[in-house]
This record gives structure tokens, sequence and C-alpha cells, in this order.
């Protein structure tokens, strides 16, 4: 969707306030934030809760913090899934007529879970429409729902630099309409394709695309 | 530098005027204790969690992985080809760090690592991102004026050297390699590990 997230490219949008090292939390609610998303609360999956976060109104979604964005998507997808009630959410207190649900993460696995080797590869049968060195164009499109495709590449020429195999498609993912793998492609964009004749000289871009977002140059 | 406050960051945690409303600190406790009592979250397993990624997880991960690149011609090769399976070497793998690739600065070409979309970094190796890494100003600036961004953070880079800027959109994640700062080379690897800054690693330092 084209959200207020998608924001690669615009001007204005506050200060940098650079920092050379920091703490991991500034405070103990946002460590309570993280956790409870880590630990699988809202039985979504990392693109549900990304796509979550998305639907936050842009107003709010560009006046809020990073954690408090995780706290109010959380909270949505919480009672979209159905894990807790409107009710309860506004109470705080449990529905007693209510089945007790099992963590999705006890603490004996966390450590196992948080360092485990994971992976986002997949098989696809098909074999990939594209092939390091060559040029493409990156579709003109601007779908409704989550997609990792950011606007300011769409419509632009680009090099194929790097396949990464397939991976999960997030498009479909977020939706719970399954992982269907699609091919990723390291894509590079000359900085003047993408911002034309002002933009930094001497520079480029690479952008990870998934396969249904490209078309032949 | 660690922050003595709980909940009170109103005027110096660095969010760029963005503050919480401040009844989050109450809404946070009443969710985790709905939560808990419904049998949804483990409180444990809550602790475990909070804990790893305040106390195990930092860029010294990073930096030794880095330090190793830079002393060891093998595993710099290693790390450039496949960096995710000679970070595992080290010990060093988990969520947001399943598929990550390095990039190599030189004196020809400077990297800089953003996530336009949302605030996506390589967690098994740096930690969790900083402020201004989440923040709308670099998710929006650094891919349309990254040597500007750089200049704030005080990197004026000759016009001659290229800048490459890695949008992170997939769950592909991106670890810049600094140049080893030529002072450097009679140093061990823990006295190099300690010449790498998180920032370096992002792109928005020079060693």
């Amino acid at each position: 969707m084209n959200g207020a997230h998608d924001m690669g490219g615009m001007a204005n949008l506050g200060p940098l306030a650079p920092t050379q090292a920091d703490p991991a939390f500034h405070a103990d609610w946002q460590a309570r934030v993280l956790a409870m998303v880590v630990a699988g609360a809202a039985r979504s999956n990392i693109d549900g809760g990304r796509h979550q976060r998305e639907l936050i109104p842009g107003p709010e979604y560009l006046g809020m913090t990073y954690f408090e964005r995780w706290f109010a998507a959380l909270c949505a997808e919480l009672v979209r899934g159905g894990v807790v009630s409107e009710a309860e959410l506004a109470s705080g207190r449990a529905d007693p007529e209510a089945a007790r649900s099992q963590p999705a993460l006890p603490a004996a696995y966390v450590v196992p879970v948080l360092t485990g080797r994971g992976s986002y590869l997949r098989e696809r049968k098909e074999a990939p429409l594209f092939d390091v060195g060559q040029r493409v164009r990156v579709r003109n499109l601007h779908p409704r729902g989550h997609t990792r495709l950011p606007r300011y590449i769409r419509g632009r020429e680009g090099l194929v630099e790097q396949l990464h195999g397939a991976h999960v498609y997030p498009d479909s993912h977020a939706h719970g309409r399954g992982e269907d793998p699609q091919y990723l492609y390291g894509v590079r964009f000359d900085a003047g394709a993408l911002w034309g004749p002002d933009a930094d000289a001497n520079s480029s871009l690479r952008v990870d695309i998934w396969e249904p977002g490209l078309e032949p140059a | 530098m660690p922050h003595d406050h709980d909940g009170h960051d109103h005027d110096h945690d660095h969010t760029g005027g963005q503050h919480p409303p401040a009844d989050v600190v109450l809404r946070v406790k009443a969710l985790e204790s709905l939560l808990v009592e419904k049998g949804v979250v483990d409180p444990a397993a809550l602790d475990a969690i909070a804990e790893h990624y305040a106390e195990r997880v930092g860029p010294k991960n990073g930096a030794r992985v880095v330090a190793r690149a830079w002393r060891d011609p093998d595993y710099h090769a290693r790390l450039l080809a496949d960096a995710t399976d000679a970070i595992a070497e080290l010990g060093f793998q988990g969520v947001q760090g399943e598929h990550i690739v390095a990039v190599q600065n030189t004196p020809a070409v400077h990297n800089l690592v953003v996530c336009t979309l949302c605030s996506c970094y390589p967690w098994p190796v740096l930690g969790l991102p900083p402020v201004w890494y989440k923040s709308n100003a670099y998710r929006s600036r650094a891919v349309i004026e990254p040597r500007s961004v750089l200049s704030e953070f005080g990197i004026e880079l000759d016009p001659q050297v290229e800048i490459r800027v890695w949008d992170s959109t997939a769950e592909v994640r991106y670890l810049v390699i600094p140049e080893r700062p030529a002072a450097a080379d009679q140093l061990g690897e823990d006295a190099l590990a300690e010449l790498v800054t998180r920032n370096g690693m992002i792109g928005t330092a020079r060693l």
C-alpha cells in the first residue's frame, strides 16, 4: 500500500539526531513491547506484523516513535486475530469464559529460537526469469495490500546484480495466503535514474526486489 | 551511555521531538498482564527476550566479525562470499540475521545501509537499531541525499568516492566492512575489535 511508511525520498520529516552508541532500550516499556511481539503473542508472522504497522493511519504513524508503532500494531493484531477481544483490551481483564492459551514461545525455547539458524529461502520449481547482469524495469504496481516494493523505484530501470534464490513472498505471506516463494533479486539503480539531474553525483542504490515486481527492460 | 530513567523519556531520548503518550507505560503493563492471565505469553520468556537484546546481542558481535576479517584474508574471502555462514562460524546467528551480505568499503567505494520501509537491521551482529536509524529523517533521506546525511554524521567524502546505498527491503541484511585503519597493522584481533564502531558497520562512520 502507498502508505506513510514508504518514505524513501521524502523531505522535511524531522531531525536526524545522530548518535554514536546507545542502549538497546531507552525505557523498560519498549523492551516489554519488543518481547511480546518476538514471543509471538499475535500468532501472526513477520510480514503480517509489518503490514499491521503500515495500517496505522499516516498522520499518527509519522508522529509515533518506533516502539509506539509496534505497540499499536500489536494491540490491533491481537484483536484482529481473535487472541484478545476489544473488551479485554479495554478493561485489561481476561474474559472468565474465554479459553486459556498456551504460550507460543515458552521461556526455555527463547535463546534457541532467537539464536537459531532460520531461513526465508524456499524451493521454487520454475527457473528464474532474470539473470545476473540483465537490465530490468520495476513494474508500475500500486498494491492495496502489503508490499516491499518501495514507490521510489517503481517504473525505474536497473541492473540485476544478485540472485538471492526464492524467498517467502511478503505480499502473500502478510495476508495469510501462504509463502508463495518468489525469486529475490538484488538490483542496482544509478541515483540519476531515480532522482533526476539533482541526484547526488557518483552514487547508486541497491534494492532487493521479488520477481513479480520486475519486467525486462 | 545507559539511560537511568524508566518511561520518562521526554526530552533526551533522541526521538527527534516525538514523545510517547503519557499513558503508554501503563497501557503496556496492562496488556502484558492480560496476555499473561490468558496464557498467551510466558512472562519468563518476555524477561529472557528483553535480557537477550539488552545484554547479549550488540555491535560487539559485528566488531568481532570485522576484526577477524581484517586479520585473516581467508575469513575475509568467506565473509564476502557468504556472510551468513562466515558470521555463524563465530557463533552469531538468529532472528533478523537469517541472510546476511557483507559489503566492503574501499578508498573508492563507501557503503551505507538503510531500511526505508521500516527499520530492518542485522540484529545478531549489531543488536537493535539506534533511534536515528529508525527515524523518519534517516529512512527518507538516506536514499536521496546520502552525502548530506553522511555530512551530518561528520563524514565528508571526496566527490570521487562512489556511495552505494543498500535499502533493506527483504529478509537480507547488510553489514558494512569498514576499511582497516592504516595504524592498525600491528594490532591483534581483540585490539582491532575495539576500533570497530556500530556506525562504521552501518556506514555512517569511517574508522
